[in-house]
């Protein structure tokens, strides 16, 4: 039993890493994207191959992992930033890019195709992935309070004041890209040797909105938001196993839920703190009176 | 007087040639020129739709001019991005107010202060001790800055949440922290009454010694222009209608005609 709740902290704890990832690039810099498992995919593959094939050490593939996915990002971040394109259709590029990512994967001879790769070894513990998690986490909350993070905010607030500001929209959009591919890349990377299996079709756009969802129900220019969301998106429908097809209408319900109840996703532009949860406390005591 | 004809001896800070901006079949700026000596204070003036703010979008590289040079500091500054124009030292405020209004209003000068920042990408991730010394040193700039224009009281409030007036005070604050050579106000006095923006005015005087700046204002109350500008530059339908001193445009027919109105100078008088 403990080793059915230790999977799925671990499977949620990936999920936590290409979230958080995501945050910095939609709930910080105020872009959307609909194709973020391709670089999780991209990690996924690079540090099991390597690992697979040429007997890389585990944590070099790591980095490998998030260097691939992060030059991928700067290759499709390039062009598509570089045109300006309007948020919403980068949004529609980036899902091009998710399911181009995913055939690809699927005719290249060294990803194996559709049959994917068995037999990956099983280097990924859940103290590795909470240690990653945690850095992953510390260094996204060291971004969004420097200068980088705060551009990032400026851009999502009002771009042509951020413009008038000194702050380079395209460096500052493809900087946050980056990052949020590099952050996927890492946590496909665990994902796949802790699975020690992946195929093409485990990275479908399915994944990328889990993500997105994530990042908007756990509250946009928000971390700690997001990290809670992932968690509890992937924990729900792993624990409601049981009730059979039931648990997806769980899922669907919990987020309809967010919507009506806080709109602003669970943390909108806020962060858990002492003095926060502290203010919770004194609330729920008062009978829960916002 | 004096400082015209002492600057007139060095090059402008600012410098328009023949600048022209269309928008398909309407001609939003045509043929403006004037220049702008270090230290002057000059005021455009003109009725709605005359091309003011336009102007302002041609100088600071939001629009691409369509023909003509703007020169800032002897270098040509047509064709660059706002962002470059920005750090070689033009700051603006915006007509229609344009803060990052869900932050606080300390966090809006610490975003423009960030512009002479210079740690890099990886020290910043890592919270390096040098970034933290500095991270502590834009705090306290941005406090500063807030301070010359009296909203250190407010530095931690939600910039929405203050009233208009505040907000327009948190724009200036926020364009000096820029830390401008040349300073473009649009409408600081907008909404603003009598009493307000005589007080501004003032503020907009105090600043521009304080700064040492070269500041062009766009502005419709015409006490505060008549207060502020030793130079007045008047626009009307994108063309240029008149230039001169306070005393000359007051009484220029022209400009009473299209937009002070004929009645202005007997106001004025009596």
């Amino acid at each position: 039993m403990s080793q059915y709740f230790s999977g799925i902290l671990s499977l949620g704890l990936i999920y936590v890493i290409a979230t958080v990832g995501l945050a910095i690039f939609t709930g910080f810099t105020g872009l959307f994207s609909l194709g973020h498992a391709a670089f999780f995919a991209i990690g996924a593959y690079t540090a099991a191959i390597l690992t697979y094939f040429y007997g890389v050490n585990f944590y070099l593939a790591l980095l490998a992992a998030a260097a691939a996915s992060g030059l991928v990002g700067l290759l499709i971040g390039y062009p598509t930033l570089k045109a300006k394109l309007r948020t919403d259709y980068f949004a529609i590029a980036t899902l091009g890019f998710g399911e181009a990512t995913r055939v690809l994967l699927e005719n290249l001879p060294i990803t194996q195709g559709a049959r994917g790769l068995p037999g990956i070894a099983n280097y990924t513990s859940l103290p590795v992935i909470l240690a990653v998690a945690a850095v992953v986490i510390w260094i996204a909350w060291n971004f969004t309070h420097s200068r980088h993070g705060r551009a990032a905010i400026a851009i999502r607030e009002d771009f042509v004041a951020a413009e008038m500001m000194g702050v380079n929209i395209f460096l500052g959009r493809l900087r946050s890209l980056i990052f949020s591919a590099a952050c996927g890349g890492i946590a496909g990377g665990l994902f796949a040797h802790y699975f020690c299996f992946i195929q093409p079709s485990m990275f479908t756009s399915y994944m990328s909105t889990q993500f997105t969802a994530a990042v908007v129900a756990g509250g946009m220019g928000s971390i700690s938001g997001p990290v809670m969301a992932a968690l509890i998106f992937i924990s729900v429908p792993e624990i409601l196993r049981i009730a059979n097809i039931w648990r997806l209408v769980a899922y669907g319900l919990l987020l309809v839920l967010i919507m009506i109840f806080r709109p602003q996703g669970l943390m909108g532009y806020r962060e858990i703190s002492f003095a926060f949860v502290k203010n919770f406390l004194g609330r729920l005591g008062k009978g829960g009176k916002a | 007087m004096n400082s015209l004809t002492v600057a007139a001896k060095t090059k402008p800070m600012l410098e328009l040639k023949a600048v022209s901006k269309r928008f398909g079949g309407i001609t939003a700026c045509k043929d403006i020129s004037f220049d702008l000596q270090q230290g002057q204070l000059m005021g455009l003036i003109g009725p709605n739709g005359a091309g003011k703010t336009t102007a302002f979008n041609l100088i600071t590289g939001v629009y691409k001019l369509t023909s003509g040079a703007v020169i800032f500091n002897d270098q040509l500054i047509t064709g660059r991005r706002p962002d470059q124009i920005v750090r070689m030292g033009v700051a603006r405020t915006f007509q229609n107010i344009r803060l990052f209004k869900r932050l606080s209003v300390v966090d809006n000068v610490c975003i423009a202060l960030d512009c002479h920042e210079t740690y890099f990408l990886g020290s910043a991730f890592l919270r390096l001790a040098g970034v933290r010394r500095r991270e502590k040193a834009i705090r306290e700039q941005a406090l500063e800055y807030l301070n010359a224009v009296g909203l250190e009281s407010k530095a931690y409030a939600r910039a929405d949440s203050m009233p208009y007036g505040l907000q327009r005070k948190l724009e200036i604050a926020r364009a000096l922290a820029l830390k401008p050579r040349l300073l473009l106000l649009d409408e600081p006095a907008a909404g603003m009454n009598p009493d307000e923006s005589l007080e501004l005015a003032e503020l907009i005087r105090t600043l521009h010694r304080r700064f040492q700046l070269t500041t062009l204002l766009i502005e419709h109350h015409m006490d505060v222009v008549m207060a502020l500008c030793e130079k007045i530059y008047v626009m009307n339908f994108g063309l240029r209608l008149a230039e001169g001193t306070a005393d000359e445009i007051q009484s220029d027919p022209e400009v009473l005609k299209a937009y002070l109105g004929e009645g202005y100078k007997r106001a004025q008088h009596s």
